[in-house]
This record gives C-alpha cells, sequence and structure tokens, in this order.
C-alpha cells in the first residue's frame, strides 16, 4: 500500500514535471507545476518531514505558484485564449540535459552512501524550531534581510515610472 | 522507498528537467518554473539528506532556506519580467537582446 | 574753503554729469520724460557745485589761489604717470562757464528738442560732453588732459550727428571728427616731444623744466606750436577752421553751448594754460594765426545767409581774437575774452535758436518743408513778434560788436590793447592791431546785418510772418539770463567805470611770466597795454560805432544798396559767399590727391603684392601639401594604420557572431564547458 501510494507521488511528480516543461499552454504548466509541488510536499512526508510539507504547500503553493499565475495573466492579454509558449534550441537542450543525468545517475548509482539509521520523529516542527532560534539564528535573521530587500526591490522594480 | 538512491534519481531527474526549461523555454515565466523545479530537486536532496543522516534537522533548516531565497527570488524575477513587458511589450527573454551589440 | 573739500567738489562736478549719461543711455528711454530730469538735476547740482566754488573764491580773493591733488596712474618703476586736479582761479571761473552753459542748454532744450526721437539719447550725450569738458578744465596734467580732449571730440561729434538721418548732419559730423585729428595728431607730437623732454607731464613740473632749460630753442618752439595745433583743431582756426560752420548742422542748443561757448573754447584754454612755455616765435606764430583768422573769418560772415553760419563764422572771428591776445602776451585778456564771449554768443545762438524754432513752427503749420527756416532772407520784422528775443539778442550783439556798456567792450578792448602794445614794441608786426581792429570794425557791421534782417524791416513772407510766436519760457529764461550777464557790471564789480576792465576778474586772474628765458614779463605786457589803453578805446568805439552806423544805412536806410556793392565787388563778394572756396580747394587738392594716392598704394598692395607675392606662396604651400598629403594619406595611412585597424576590425566582426544576446545561449555554452570539465574530472 506505501509502496503504491509512492510510486503514485513519483509518478504525479515526475510526469508532471514534464508536463511543465513539454507543454504548449502556459497555464498548463502552471497547473502542471502545481501537481509536481504537491508531490513534493508527498516526498517530503515520506521523509519524515511533515513540517517541511506543510511549508512546501504553504509558500510554493500559495506563495510562490500564485504570484507565477498572476505574472502570466499579467503578462498577457486576457482575450487571447491560447497563452501558448513555445520552445527553442530543444534538441541541443535535450542532449546537454541528458549528458548532465547521464553523469548524475552513474554517479548517484555509483557512490557508497552513508545510510545512518533512525527513528521517526515525534515532531519535527519543534526540533527545526529550536535549530533556527539557536544555531541559525543569524542565517535567519539575514534572510528576512533578505526577505524584506527582495520585497522592496521588487515593488521598486515594478511600480509604474510614469 | 527507504533506500537514499531513489530519491536521489528522483532528485536528478527533476534537476534535468527543470534544466531543460530553464534552457528552452522562451517564455520568461516558463523559465522561472524550470528555476523552480531545480530548486525543488535540491531540497528534496537536502531533506533526504537529513532523512538518511541520522535525522539531521539541519537539511531541513537549509531547506527552509531555500524555499525563502525562491520566495525572494520568485518575488523579483516576476517584477523583472513584467518590467520587461512594460518595456519591450514580450516577455520572451530571447526578445530581450539588449546584450547584444 | 578747504583743499580736501575742493577736490570733493570737483569730483562732484565732474561726475556728475557722467552718472546721467550712464543712467540716460541705459535706461533713459524708460524714465517719466524719457529722463531728462536726470540730465536737468544732475546738471543743476553740477552748477551749484561751480557756484560755491566761485563764492568761496570771491570771498578768499586770493590771485595766487592753487590747489593741485593727484593719483598715480601707470606706475612702472622709472616710469611714471600721475593725473590728477588742478583748482586756481581759472579753474573755477572756466567751470562756473561750463556748468552755467550747459545748465541754460538744459533748460532750452527741453522745449526746442521736445518730440525728438532720440531725445533721451541727446541729454545722454550732453551729460557726456558737460563731464569732458570739465575733465579738460580740471586736468593738472597733459594726459588727461589729452583724454578729455578727445572725449570732447567724440561728444561732439555725436551732437553734430544728433539728426544722422541727414547726410548733411552725418557728414559734418565727420568732417568736424577728421578735422579735429588733424590738429590732435600735433598737439600728440607736442605731447611726445614735452615729455621725451622732461619726462613728465604735470603742467607745473613742465614749467619748472623749461624755465631750467631742460627744453629750449628750436625744439620747444615746435612744442609749443605742436600743442597749439590743439588749439587750432578745436578753436577752428585757419586753416582747419572748415568744420565749425558745418557743425551747425547739430541742434542749435547743442551749438549755442559746444561750437560757442566752450567746447571750441577748450583750445583757448588750452593755450592759457600753457602760455607759460611758449616761445616768442611760437606766440608770434599763434598771435599770426589768431589774427589772421580773425579777419578772415569776419569777412567770410558778411555774406552769408543763413543765421547760424552767420554766428558760426563770427564764432571763428571771436576765437581768432583769443588766440590772438594769447599771441601777443595779453592772455588774461583772451581768458577775459573767452568768458564774456561764451556768455553773448551763447545768447545770441539761443536767439536763433529760438528764430528758427519759431519759423520752423510756422512752416510747419503751413506744410512748407521746402523753405529753408534757417535763411535771414525769409526773415524780418520779427521785432514786434518775439520782442523778448529781439531785445536779449540785441544785448548780446552789441556786447559782441564792442559798444561800451557791455562785457564784450572790455574784453575786446584789452585784446586790442595787447595788440597795440605788441605792435609798439615790435612795429614790424604792425598788421597784427590791422587784424583786430578792421575785424572788430566787420564784426560790428555783420552782427547788426544780422539783427537788421531777421527782426527789422518789411516781413519777406508774410504768411510765415503771420505765424510767428515768442518761444516757451524755458527757452526765453536762458535768453534774459544770458544777455543780463553780458552787461559790463558783472565782470567790473566792486567798480563801476563801464569804460575799465578794472574788476574782480582782473585782480584774480594775474598773468604770470612766461617760463621761456629771454620773453617780456608779465609786468612789461600789462605796463604796455595800460599805456595803449586809451587809444585802443577810442579806435575801438570809433570802429564799432562806424561797423553800425554801415550796417544801418545799407539795411535800415537802403542808402547804400549791397546788391551795388556786391556786383561791383563781384570778385571779392564770390569768394566770400563760398567761403573762399576753401572746401573745393581743400578736395581738389588734398582729399583728391590723398585718394588717388590711396588707390595707388591698394593697386600695388591688393593686385601686384597680394596677388602674385603672398598668394603664390599660397599657391605654392598648397600643392607642396597636397603631395605630402597624399604620400601620407594613400601611402602610409591606407596600408599600415588603416590595414591594421581594418584587420582587427574584420577579426572582431567574426568573433562577434558568437554574441548572441540570447541568456539561454550563453547558459547552454556554459553547460557545455561543465559537461567537458566533468569528462576531463573523470578521466
Amino acid at each position: 500500500m506505501e509502496n503504491i501510494a509512492f510510486g503514485l507521488i513519483v509518478a504525479i511528480t515526475l510526469g508532471s514535471a514534464l508536463m511543465v516543461v513539454m507543454t504548449q499552454q502556459l497555464l498548463y504548466s502552471a497547473i502542471a507545476l502545481l501537481f509536481t509541488l504537491f508531490g513534493v510536499a508527498g516526498l517530503y512526508i515520506f521523509m519524515w518531514a511533515d513540517f517541511m510539507a506543510g511549508v512546501q504547500i504553504v509558500i510554493y503553493i500559495g506563495g510562490i505558484l500564485v504570484l507565477l499565475i498572476f505574472g502570466i495573466m499579467l503578462t498577457n492579454k486576457i482575450s487571447s485564449v491560447n497563452i501558448s509558449h513555445t520552445s527553442l534550441q530543444r534538441r541541443v537542450g535535450a542532449v546537454i540535459t541528458l549528458g548532465v543525468l547521464g553523469f548524475l545517475i552513474p554517479m548517484i548509482t555509483n557512490t557508497s552512501w552513508l545510510q545512518l539509521s533512525s527513528e521517526e520523529p515525534a515532531q519535527t516542527a519543534d526540533s527545526i524550531g529550536r535549530l533556527l532560534m539557536m544555531e541559525y539564528l543569524l542565517p535567519f535573521e539575514v534572510a528576512s534581510l533578505l526577505l524584506l530587500g527582495a520585497l522592496i526591490g521588487a515593488a521598486m522594480l515594478s511600480r509604474n515610472t510614469n | 522507498m527507504d533506500n537514499l538512491q531513489t530519491y536521489l534519481y528522483i532528485s536528478a531527474i527533476l534537476f534535468s528537467l527543470g534544466l531543460y526549461g530553464v534552457i528552452t523555454r522562451r517564455n520568461g515565466i516558463a523559465v522561472l518554473m524550470g528555476v523552480e523545479l531545480i530548486l525543488n530537486s535540491a531540497n528534496i536532496n537536502f531533506v533526504a539528506f537529513a532523512r538518511f543522516g541520522g535525522m539531521n534537522f539541519s537539511g531541513q533548516v537549509f531547506a527552509l532556506f531555500v524555499i525563502i531565497m525562491a520566495a525572494a527570488e520568485a518575488a523579483v524575477a516576476l517584477a523583472i519580467i513584467i518590467n520587461v513587458f512594460n518595456n519591450l511589450d514580450t516577455v520572451n527573454i530571447d526578445d530581450a537582446r539588449e546584450l547584444k551589440l | 574753503m578747504t583743499g580736501d573739500m575742493l577736490i570733493n567738489y570737483a569730483l562732484g562736478i565732474l561726475f556728475f554729469p557722467l552718472i546721467s549719461f550712464i543712467i540716460l543711455i541705459f535706461v533713459g528711454k524708460r524714465l517719466p520724460r524719457q529722463g531728462d530730469v536726470v540730465g536737468i538735476g544732475t546738471i543743476i547740482l553740477t552748477l551749484i557745485l561751480s557756484l560755491a566754488m566761485f563764492g568761496s573764491m570771491l570771498l578768499s580773493h586770493d590771485p595766487g589761489f592753487r590747489h593741485e591733488a593727484s593719483f598715480t596712474w601707470i606706475d612702472l618703476g622709472d616710469f611714471e604717470i600721475r593725473l590728477g586736479f588742478l583748482i586756481d582761479n581759472i579753474t573755477i571761473i572756466m567751470l562756473l562757464v561750463v556748468s552755467l552753459i550747459s545748465t541754460m542748454t538744459h533748460i532750452f532744450s527741453t522745449k526746442y528738442m521736445e518730440g525728438d526721437i532720440r531725445y533721451s539719447r541727446y541729454y545722454a550725450y550732453l551729460g557726456l560732453f558737460t563731464f569732458s569738458m570739465n575733465g579738460i578744465v580740471l586736468a593738472n596734467n597733459l594726459v588727461s588732459l589729452y583724454i578729455f580732449w578727445e572725449l570732447v571730440g567724440v561728444s561732439s561729434y555725436l551732437l553734430i550727428g544728433h539728426w544722422f538721418e541727414k547726410d548733411s548732419a552725418a557728414d559734418a559730423s565727420k568732417k568736424a571728427f577728421l578735422t579735429n585729428r588733424v590738429g590732435d595728431i600735433g598737439f600728440f607730437i607736442g605731447l611726445m616731444l614735452v615729455f621725451t623732454a622732461l619726462g613728465t607731464f604735470n603742467y607745473a613740473e613742465v614749467f619748472e623744466g623749461v624755465a631750467k632749460g631742460a627744453i629750449s630753442g628750436t625744439l620747444l618752439t615746435f612744442a609749443g606750436i605742436g600743442l597749439f595745433m590743439g588749439a587750432v583743431g578745436k578753436s577752428s582756426q585757419f586753416p582747419l577752421h572748415i568744420w565749425l560752420p558745418d557743425a551747425m548742422e547739430g541742434p542749435t542748443p547743442v551749438s549755442a553751448l559746444m561750437h560757442a561757448a566752450t567746447m571750441v573754447a577748450a583750445g583757448v584754454y588750452l593755450s592759457v594754460r600753457l602760455f607759460p612755455l611758449f616761445t616768442p616765435e611760437a606766440l608770434l606764430f599763434i598771435a599770426y594765426t589768431g589774427g589772421f583768422t580773425a579777419i578772415f573769418a569776419a569777412t567770410i560772415a558778411i555774406t552769408q545767409n543763413d543765421i547760424k553760419k552767420v554766428l558760426a563764422y563770427s564764432t571763428i572771428s571771436q576765437l581768432g581774437y583769443m588766440i590772438l591776445a594769447v599771441g601777443t602776451g595779453a592772455y588774461v585778456a583772451g581768458f577775459f575774452h573767452l568768458v564774456t564771449h561764451a556768455m553773448f554768443k551763447a545768447c545770441l545762438f539761443y536767439g536763433s535758436g529760438s528764430v528758427i524754432h519759431a519759423m520752423h513752427h510756422a512752416l510747419h503749420n503751413l506744410k512748407d518743408h521746402d523753405t529753408d527756416p534757417q535763411d535771414m532772407r525769409n526773415m524780418g520784422g520779427f521785432k514786434s513778434k518775439m520782442p523778448i528775443t529781439y531785445w536779449t539778442m540785441l544785448v548780446a550783439t552789441l556786447a559782441i560788436s564792442g559798444v561800451p556798456l557791455f562785457s564784450g567792450f572790455l574784453s575786446k578792448d584789452a585784446i586790442l590793447a595787447g595788440t597795440l602794445s605788441f605792435a609798439s614794441h615790435h612795429p614790424q608786426h604792425f598788421l597784427l592791431p590791422v587784424f583786430g581792429f578792421s575785424a572788430a570794425l566787420i564784426t560790428a557791421f555783420y552782427m547788426f546785418r544780422l539783427i537788421f534782417m531777421t527782426f527789422h524791416n518789411q516781413p519777406k513772407l508774410p504768411n510765415v510772418y503771420s505765424d510767428i510766436h515768442e518761444s516757451p519760457k524755458p527757452m526765453v529764461f536762458p535768453l534774459i539770463l544770458l544777455s543780463s550777464l553780458s552787461v559790463f557790471i558783472f565782470y567790473t564789480l566792486p567798480y563801476f567805470n563801464p569804460l575799465s576792465d578794472h574788476g574782480w576778474f582782473m585782480e584774480l586772474i594775474k598773468a604770470k611770466d612766461s617760463m621761456v628765458p629771454g620773453s617780456p614779463s608779465a609786468h612789461d605786457i600789462a605796463e604796455g597795454m595800460h599805456h595803449s589803453h586809451t587809444l585802443t578805446m577810442i579806435l575801438s568805439i570809433l570802429v564799432a560805432s562806424l561797423g553800425i552806423l554801415l550796417s544801418w544805412a545799407v539795411y535800415i536806410k537802403n542808402s547804400v544798396s549791397a546788391d551795388n556793392w556786391s556786383k561791383r565787388l563781384d570778385l571779392y563778394y564770390n569768394l566770400s559767399l563760398n567761403k573762399y572756396y576753401f572746401d573745393e580747394n581743400y578736395n581738389k587738392y588734398l582729399y583728391q590727391p590723398f585718394l588717388r594716392l590711396a588707390n595707388r598704394v591698394s593697386y600695388i598692395d591688393w593686385d601686384l603684392y597680394d596677388k602674385y607675392f603672398i598668394n603664390g606662396f599660397g599657391h605654392i604651400t598648397k600643392w607642396l601639401s597636397s603631395v605630402t598629403g597624399r604620400i601620407d594619406y594613400d601611402g602610409l595611412d591606407q596600408t599600415i594604420v588603416d590595414g591594421l585597424g581594418r584587420s582587427m576590425g574584420k577579426a572582431g566582426s567574426s568573433l562577434k557572431e558568437i554574441q548572441t544576446g540570447r541568456l539561454q545561449n550563453y547558459m547552454l555554452f556554459a553547460l557545455f564547458g561543465v559537461i567537458i570539465i566533468i569528462i576531463f574530472q573523470s578521466f
């Protein structure tokens, strides 16, 4: 049962990811990305990272994806039904991509990965919270500054100068 | 399923798809989607290494930072794309060829 | 009055008119009444300051009064030029004369120039003139004198050419300026002779040098004659007299101010100032120039019909008198005549201005633009229509004719006494008093001719006559004031003897000895004048009466016909009427040969020298440069310099193809590189 669910999730993730980069309709790409992100969230759950799964859904799907859809809407005329987008240099891109993949797969296969056994934790948010507030306090604060900068920068860039 | 390599394979495939998207797509937003795929594949790696490295939460924290960064990146990138659209009336990045003399 | 105060007053007198000039020339048109109030206001201030100085001079009653202040203008080590003021009694009297006549002109002009298109500019130029004339008077050295001398020339040029739309006015202004230039060259030569010999321009130092004999003999004579040439030009003496009659093209008040009373007197003033440095030879030259001018101009004046031309020649003649006085050593008499002449001649000019103004208006009302409003043959009988003008002009005419009770008698008498005394010492120069007395006779004749033709007899043009009116108050006021100042009493106070020039003037202005060794002393000259005084008086009253009677006989009684006489003396009459053909002869024998010479020279310069020599050089250079240019451009540049550049350009443009401007291409290249690195890494 678990294996079936895992296989389904992997299939959804990779299939929809393929659709994201292949489909001719931009909006379909966005919808497919939704499924990919959901799939990744499912994979997090399989990796005992329930907090990360929640964050993935809230930030990626609730935030970034909505942002992307807004971007699509703002940069295309509503009246044009087919918000199509074409691709270029497909063949060269495929070759290069397969070349990278052809390097990665043997590497993953051939490497003897260190694997430590561990128990499923009762809760993850607690530990992540401790780490953020203690060990990674400085990066955390820097991240908040980054977000502030991005906020101001995005507002600056997209503001109507006229 | 309880194997690190499974996740690494998934991540590698996701990364390749993202890379393909980034290289081939003409629409800026689609390129951005490819970037999101790459970031997600990296996140899967982080979380997977945390899961199979003795349940080390630091990996998850890093994944969290990546998500934060992705959010910021998406906001700025979209702002840039909208700016490009306002100026050039297109979001096709091969039309924005100001770099060429 | 203390020295500092005097200098302050002098500064005020000098610069108030300049301020007026600056204001009027820049913003005059925008001021109320076109700014004439500014001009009049400043000139009245100047007059008040001059009067204050004059009053203090009378009170202190010091003939030897003298104050000098100067500052360094140019200091180049050993070479130093100092400018400054010299204030003595002559200066103060001259300042008063200039300010007074200038004020009168300003007031007179408010009506005379009313409605003129360049009204404010006219007042600005009057300010400039007053400034420069006061500058001449106040100068204590030859350099600043020369500077202001030229400035006066400029303002004269500007004012004669005030109506420059008229060709005659434009030509007259140029003629005046250029003729003055001839005299000024002499002036400048004299200036430089003095400076090279003595190394100073200051009057007092120059006189000191002359007294020491640092410059003497022929050189000093030439220096003196050179300096006197300036006076010949400015005071319109023979043979440079030709500009003054033409200068009458300017507005009449200007003629009164500059070409009768003050500017032309600057030459006399110069001669008076520099009297101590003239050698006896130079003085003789001066005396003959003046004497000849006096009689010569008078003979022209007889036949002129233009009222202003008569006055112009009369002015030349009277200036000749003053110069004659300087030449005979009686320079105080010359200066005295300058002052009295300024008053009555200005009055005569204002009178003629008043008449012309009336004529002009009458003709204007008749829409008659062909009749000359200045021609005396169109006048006659104005006495009843313009009583004030008539009586004031009559007074001035009596003064100029040398009738007792009037100022002209005193000053003329002094001059004639000077000539008589000179001739009694030097019998070979008997011509000088002859010139003097016959000029006096002719003066009386033609001045009364002017009065009779203008104001007496039957009107020649009855319809014009019926429209003649007395001039408005601002024009009549200067007439009354100046004619009153032509009465003897103002010059002889505190004495009341109309037959003697003894008075404050002669007490305050004492003749100085000439600095040239061997000259007669001032005392000797005065003594001589005193001895010949009675004879002179009798003779001058005689010639004046004779002249007036003759004029009366010809123009009132008609017992002697002017026409008959003019026919009988046909040759002489034509000579006089045409001013002895001076302009024509100057043109024929001076200007035309000069023009031909200039043409010849310009032909040599342009057609020969330039064409063949200069242009030839140019052609050769051009040809040479085209050859070297070809070598340089086609040879060197094309193959080496440009060749290098071109090959670089080709390499660059072929490499340029790689740069597509597509971001994704760049990324592809980068990834390609990554893969190559990985491949290399794995081996």
